[in-house]
């Protein structure tokens, strides 16, 4: 058990890390998600289209594909994924300015992946309002930004709001993999330094790793499991 | 879908579609050029595109193409063999544990009445204390990322002197993550049933297990089988994570390829273009299934059931870890 006393700052930085992560593709990819959601109810056909091709390609294949594009695809591109070196930004997240790129190519790896997972949760929020607001609204002579604006979106957030949440979980579970590639020090990564390169017993360090992780999804959920019955009991 | 986007929006006339028409074409032209001189010539310019690199995926005379396709065939075989596996796996050992759970739960409402006092203590003491660790394992288990599961059965069995083959830690880690989220699917599949139907089966005198065996457990199948199909695809997308424990999977194949021939860019298209059509249709598959069983649900005219619950089935479609 000395190993979880010892080494204790080491899983307080992983931890950390892992919550930096966590933080930065979680605004990510809400951004990216609602872009792509409103693509894929919005009135054009191309932008639907557009939408629709991007959700069944990134729900479909297997986030370490994704991982694999990230971090071999785009030095191939020539690029270092230097744009998220945002100022101000980086300044918090100093992993965002360092200069092994693998931080931030995960992150663009979890965020292309979760916004897919994010557009699906959000359309079922739309989905959910009763069609008879919409035409009501419609019938005022709102355009389709008012109306999703002053109408449809404010409704729809509620019945969003625990897919969401579980959209979220998953992402943070989904982070774990980041360890496995290239991003040193995160939760995961510091699992197998410890246990392999140190070679520290495993159980403790599983368990000092599984707190971790624990400490960020357990709660969550439970909070989604609260909102849900209370919604419930609200219908 | 259609419905949905026409309560939004108007339905366009000529001038909008005119309108819509001209302006996707210019964004269109825009993009495509934007393409060409920000992904095309990059790409180029590395020679990505070059018959060496694409020559051994797609070119059947090329010396390597046999070669390169029984590989990943070999790869593809063994994802499906560790996926098919770890599917019947948590499919049983999660309908367990789902029944586990609500015996469990009707045996903590049992008062034991008729027995010596301390006996009925012991047992009730003995239920709470069962269903309480149940509860946590199911917890615990559903919280951790599978990713971890996975490394934690590769690095922990053989510090124990258990000694398998990679493919039992990748089925056993996809197993212990996907039952327990099957287990829950099922569980509040079946809590979601009307009252009802638990009363009628007591009524007509079947005990606890045999109502949860014949009357509750294949409705909620039969409620949750299109969560049930989503779980499976990500069962299907987890395999992958096979590589990190060096299981012989389609992505370990693929970078020993890259190894040899130096193309990582051709390969991981070709291999996510595979796991995108198994996938997606997968994912068609489950859709039709729900369609299906809705128009078969209107016509028994059963009662509407609850909803399963939203966290549950998105739960299903977006908590696996790959």
């Amino acid at each position: 058990m000395n190993v979880l006393i010892d080494k204790f700052d080491v899983f307080a930085g992983g931890f950390w890390l892992t919550l930096q992560i966590c933080v930065l593709a979680a605004i990510g990819a809400l951004l990216l998600g609602a872009v792509v959601a409103v693509l894929r109810i919005s009135p054009v056909p191309p932008l639907r289209a557009v939408g629709t091709g991007y959700v069944n390609v990134f729900r479909n294949m297997p986030l370490t594909v994704v991982m694999f594009f990230a971090a071999f695809g785009l030095p191939a591109l020539g690029s270092n994924a230097d744009f998220l070196r945002i100022p101000g930004l980086d300044a918090v997240f100093s992993r965002l300015d360092t200069d092994l790129p693998y931080f931030r190519f995960a992150l663009i790896a979890l965020v292309l992946y979760t916004a897919a997972f994010v557009c699906e949760a959000l359309r079922s929020g739309v989905n959910a309002v009763p069609a008879g607001q919409a035409e009501a609204a419609r019938s005022l002579g709102l355009t389709f930004g008012q109306n999703l604006r002053y109408v449809v979106l404010p409704q729809s957030w509620k019945a969003s709001i625990v897919p969401l949440g579980s959209v979220i979980i998953a992402m943070i579970k989904n982070s774990a993999l980041a360890g496995f590639f290239g991003v040193v020090g995160d939760l995961s990564a510091t699992a197998d330094q410890l246990t392999g390169a140190e070679g520290y017993a495993f159980i403790p360090v599983a368990i000092g790793i599984s707190i971790g992780y624990l400490i960020m999804t357990v709660p969550l959920g439970a909070l989604l499991d609260r909102i849900e019955k209370r919604q419930a009991v609200a219908r | 879908m259609s419905q949905q986007t026409s309560v939004l929006y108007d339905v366009p006339g000529p001038r909008q579609r005119r309108i819509t028409l001209i302006s996707s074409v210019v964004a269109a032209v825009v993009l495509l050029v934007g393409a060409y001189f920000l992904i095309y010539q990059p790409l180029a310019d590395k020679g990505q595109f070059s018959m060496e690199l694409w020559g051994p995926l797609v070119d059947p005379s090329n010396e390597n193409f046999a070669l390169v396709w029984e590989r990943i065939g070999i790869g593809f075989k063994n994802t499906l063999t560790a996926a098919a596996l770890a599917i019947v796996a948590s499919l049983v050992v999660g309908t367990l544990l789902a029944v586990l759970r609500i015996q469990l739960k009707s045996l903590t409402q049992r008062r034991f009445t008729g027995m010596a006092t301390p006996l009925a203590y012991l047992l009730r003491g003995v239920s709470l204390l069962l269903s309480a660790v149940t509860r946590v394992c199911v917890e615990v288990f559903r919280g951790l990322p599978v990713v971890i599961t996975i490394f934690f059965v590769a690095r922990g069995f053989p510090e124990f002197g258990i000694a398998m083959d990679t493919l039992w830690y990748l089925v056993i880690g996809l197993t212990i993550y996907n039952s327990v989220v099957i287990a829950e699917i099922l569980r509040s599949g079946m809590e979601g049933l009307p009252g009802g139907q638990r009363e009628a089966a007591a009524a007509i005198g079947l005990s606890p297990l045999q109502t949860t065996r014949m009357i509750l457990l294949p409705q909620s199948f039969r409620i949750m089988l299109p969560a049930l199909i989503s779980q499976l695809v990500v069962v299907l997308k987890d395999t992958s994570l096979g590589f990190i424990i060096s299981y012989e999977e389609t992505l370990n194949i693929g970078k020993q390829i890259i190894g040899v021939l130096g193309n990582p860019i051709q390969v991981y298209v070709v291999i996510a273009v595979l796991f995108i059509v198994v996938n997606y249709s997968l994912s068609k598959l489950a859709q039709y299934l729900q369609r299906r069983l809705s128009q078969g649900r209107k016509t028994a005219g059963t009662p509407a059931q609850n909803p399963p619950p939203a966290a549950l089935m998105s739960q299903a479609e977006g908590a696996g870890s790959a």
